[in-house]
């Protein structure tokens, strides 16, 4: 009877909806993909013209989506190791500022958070002319962050795959036996020819430089996308610090003092005993937090970094007044990135849980 | 990072605590044994020394002593500090929002009545709680509305466009939580239920609202809701948006529910089966009760959650806090304040959800010396 219910009160709804965007404009329908656009889309990853379709829009947005979202996971981890690390100190001080740091963050809108970055701090930076110079050559101004780029050569069709393939195969190597014992950090010396196979594929590297009113050369990261990352990571980063001191509380004393008493120095007691045993218990609430991560970067609409929320809510469901066809894409692609993400993590759970044991 | 947590295990090179042979007084006891135990703990107190004396003096300048407060104009802010004469000027929008002034007193009265309804329900070993809970969730929002909306009882109309501020923030929140509360624990119950279609129906609304952004729900309350009512029937925007708010949030609390029915031992379940109890007085009598113990934390963390996740109608165009910020940062009588201005809306939202979480922790402990 329930489901009888449901079924009709979703009919119900869906032919309302069926009417009157028939009053509108053509049937409902995701056959508007193939049209033509008519916007820009200011930062992207693979190239884009006005006038390409609203499918290639598509998959510019979600390449941006997951190019903010990979980014701000690597960096929510790694700064949520070190705070939450912190937060176990001896040290008053140290220990204190973590506390802080997490409270404040904790305790403010993430969306206040993002806007200050990129208001408040992004568009307080020097203009052009006046660029804050960094280390090898980068550039930093109100116009975002000029990274140097690398310009191919003729060998780099083979050498920077090469070179891909070597940096892969470490993780592999590190396990592989050698002599009894796996080959471990010795597997890093692998880094060497990856660098040289990158090197020859290098013809001159692109230097950011002030030309006329603007910087020419080089890879230019937008503001949009600092403020988006910061934003996102020392959020993300101060729930994460919480996950990681609950996990290394967690372990058991007696298995540091066992340790400590078989002769094992401190550092080796912490990632050998103490780190291995927490990363158990930190996986699948961390691995929410990184699902918070890629749902929150549609905050990115706050500060028009164009990923998926703020272009298919906006400028493309502007043009092409398809607002139900919108709605079902976003909630789709981002359903399915998140689910995928969790199988993954899932995956990675039932992996290190299986090996320790 | 493995230094700082390698602090955790004993170092050599440490003082010795006695090495002068004085009994040192208790500073400097307290002083050696926090921040220079080791002499990598040295060295990380001096750097952070040095670190707080670059910070901190600048920043206290900006904030405090180079910082302009009185005056009513932007010509009174002429120091190189904050201009907190916007914020003080603007005081009065940033928290009712576009509410006609002479009519604010209707909702302090409405923040009075919210504390007079709360404290039985937030008092310990209160009797009747869950009279004082049908209370806070029954008369109170219908009081609310009335003084709030107005146009009866010869209070003036007001519409709930001119609503903003923080009295829209916490307005939406308490909606929010009146709302989606009742929805979850009917949601964790038909996610534990034995029938099949109750139990897929739950699990598919839980998972799919926890996987989704708010922002695609708010969007969907503002642009696609409308679509899908009848000819004639328009639905106010803000009512809108706090229906799209229960709706996604009824997911989070249904989890959180259902972590404190899982807590709760299958022995109390049968127990009172075996007591001749009908499934509902089973339910309502002893295991929510139990449950509910479990689960307060879990729900206030739920609470400022939403309580921060409310600046998000923003961008669907209605004037929270932030909202009003912004608004007021396009005053052209009041450019290039937006420093201040985000920095203010950050330190009330703190001050609201610090208060919460440490509302919540001390009820975690007081939980945890119960057991």
């Amino acid at each position: 009877m329930l489901l009888g219910v449901v079924v009709a009160v979703a009919w119900f709804l869906v032919s309302i909806a069926a009417s009157s965007s028939g009053r509108r404009h053509a049937a409902l329908g995701f056959g508007y993909l193939a049209d033509p656009t008519n916007f820009d889309i200011p930062f992207r990853l693979i190239p884009w013209a006005v006038g390409d379709s609203y499918g290639r829009a598509l998959l510019v947005c979600v390449l941006n989506t997951l190019l903010v979202s990979a980014m701000s996971i690597v960096a929510a981890t790694l700064l949520g190791l070190l705070v939450g690390i912190m937060r176990l100190s001896t040290n008053w001080l140290v220990r204190n500022i973590a506390l802080g740091f997490v409270e404040l963050v904790r305790n403010t809108p993430q969306l206040v958070q993002i806007i200050f970055w990129y208001v408040a701090v992004l568009q307080t930076l020097p203009g052009p002319r006046q660029s804050i110079r960094l280390p090898f050559g980068t550039l930093l101004n109100i116009r975002g962050l000029y990274l140097p780029s690398f310009i191919a050569n003729d060998l780099a069709a083979t050498q920077w795959p090469l070179a891909l393939v070597l940096l892969l195969a470490i993780p592999f190597v590190w396990r592989l036996p050698f002599r009894g014992f796996p080959f471990g950090v010795k597997s890093l010396l692998l880094l060497m020819p990856a660098l040289l196979a990158f090197l020859a594929g290098v013809d001159h590297t692109d230097l950011p430089a002030m030309q006329g009113f603007n910087i020419a050369g080089g890879v230019q990261v937008v503001p949009e996308l600092v403020a988006l990352w910061a934003g996102l990571s020392i959020y993300a980063a101060a729930f994460i610090a919480e996950i990681v001191r609950a996990a290394i509380l967690s372990v058991h004393k007696g298995q540091r003092e066992a340790a400590l008493s078989l002769g094992l120095r401190p550092r080796q007691v912490l990632s050998k005993v103490v780190l291995p045993q927490a990363l158990r218990v930190m996986v699948p609430p961390t691995t929410s937090q990184y699902l918070n991560i890629i749902k929150s970067s549609s905050l990115g609409a706050a500060v028009a970094y164009p990923e998926l929320y703020e272009i298919f809510a906006g400028t493309a469901m502007m043009q092409s007044n398809r607002e139900i066809e919108s709605i079902a894409l976003l909630m789709g692609v981002f359903l399915s990135i998140n689910l995928a993400v969790s199988a993954f993590m899932n995956w990675y759970n039932h992996r290190i849980v299986f090996l320790g044991r | 990072m493995s230094d700082a947590a390698a602090q955790r295990m004993p170092m050599p090179g440490g003082f010795a605590p006695d090495r002068t042979g004085r009994t040192p007084s208790r500073p400097i006891e307290w002083a050696r044994r926090n921040l220079f135990s080791s002499v990598f703990n040295t060295i990380l107190t001096l750097v952070v020394l040095v670190l707080a004396a670059l910070i901190v003096p600048p920043v206290f300048r900006w904030a405090v002593t180079h910082a302009t407060i009185l005056g009513m104009t932007r010509a009174a802010c002429t120091g190189d500090g904050a201009c907190w004469t916007f914020i003080r000027v603007r005081f009065p929008r940033f928290v009712y929002g576009n509410y006609p002034s002479e009519q604010y007193w209707r909702v302090d009265v409405v923040v009075a009545l919210l504390v007079a309804f709360c404290r039985p329900v937030l008092r310990e070993g209160g009797r009747h709680r869950w009279l004082s809970v049908l209370l806070l969730l029954i008369v109170f929002p219908t009081l609310a509305a009335i003084l709030l909306t107005g146009g009866i009882f010869g209070l003036a109309y007001v519409d709930t466009s001119l609503w903003g501020g923080l009295m829209l923030d916490l307005i939406v929140s308490f909606v929010t939580v009146a709302g989606s509360l009742p929805l979850g624990i009917v949601l964790a119950f038909g996610r534990r239920s034995q029938l099949l279609v109750v139990r897929t129906l739950s699990v598919g609304y839980i998972e799919v609202w926890r996987g989704v952004p708010l922002l695609t729900v708010l969007f969907m309350s503002a642009v696609v809701m409308p679509l899908f009512l009848p000819d004639g029937v328009s639905v106010d925007r803000l009512l809108r948006a706090m229906a799209a708010l229960v709706l996604f949030n009824a997911a989070y609390m249904a989890e959180v529910v259902r972590g404190g029915l899982q807590g709760i031992a299958p022995g109390q379940e049968e127990a009172a089966d075996s007591l001749g109890l009908s499934w509902l007085q089973v339910q309502a009598f002893i295991v929510l009760p139990q449950a509910f113990r479990i689960i307060v934390p879990g729900i206030i963390n739920t609470v400022v959650d939403l309580f921060k996740d409310t600046t998000l109608v923003t961008i669907i165009g209605l004037f929270d806090l932030l909202g009003a910020v912004e608004q007021a940062l396009k005053d052209p009588a009041w450019l290039g304040f937006a420093t201040e201005g985000y920095v203010f809306s950050a330190a009330m939202f703190f001050v609201c959800c610090f208060a919460m979480s440490a509302y919540g922790r001390s009820m975690e402990r007081r939980l945890a010396m119960g057991q």
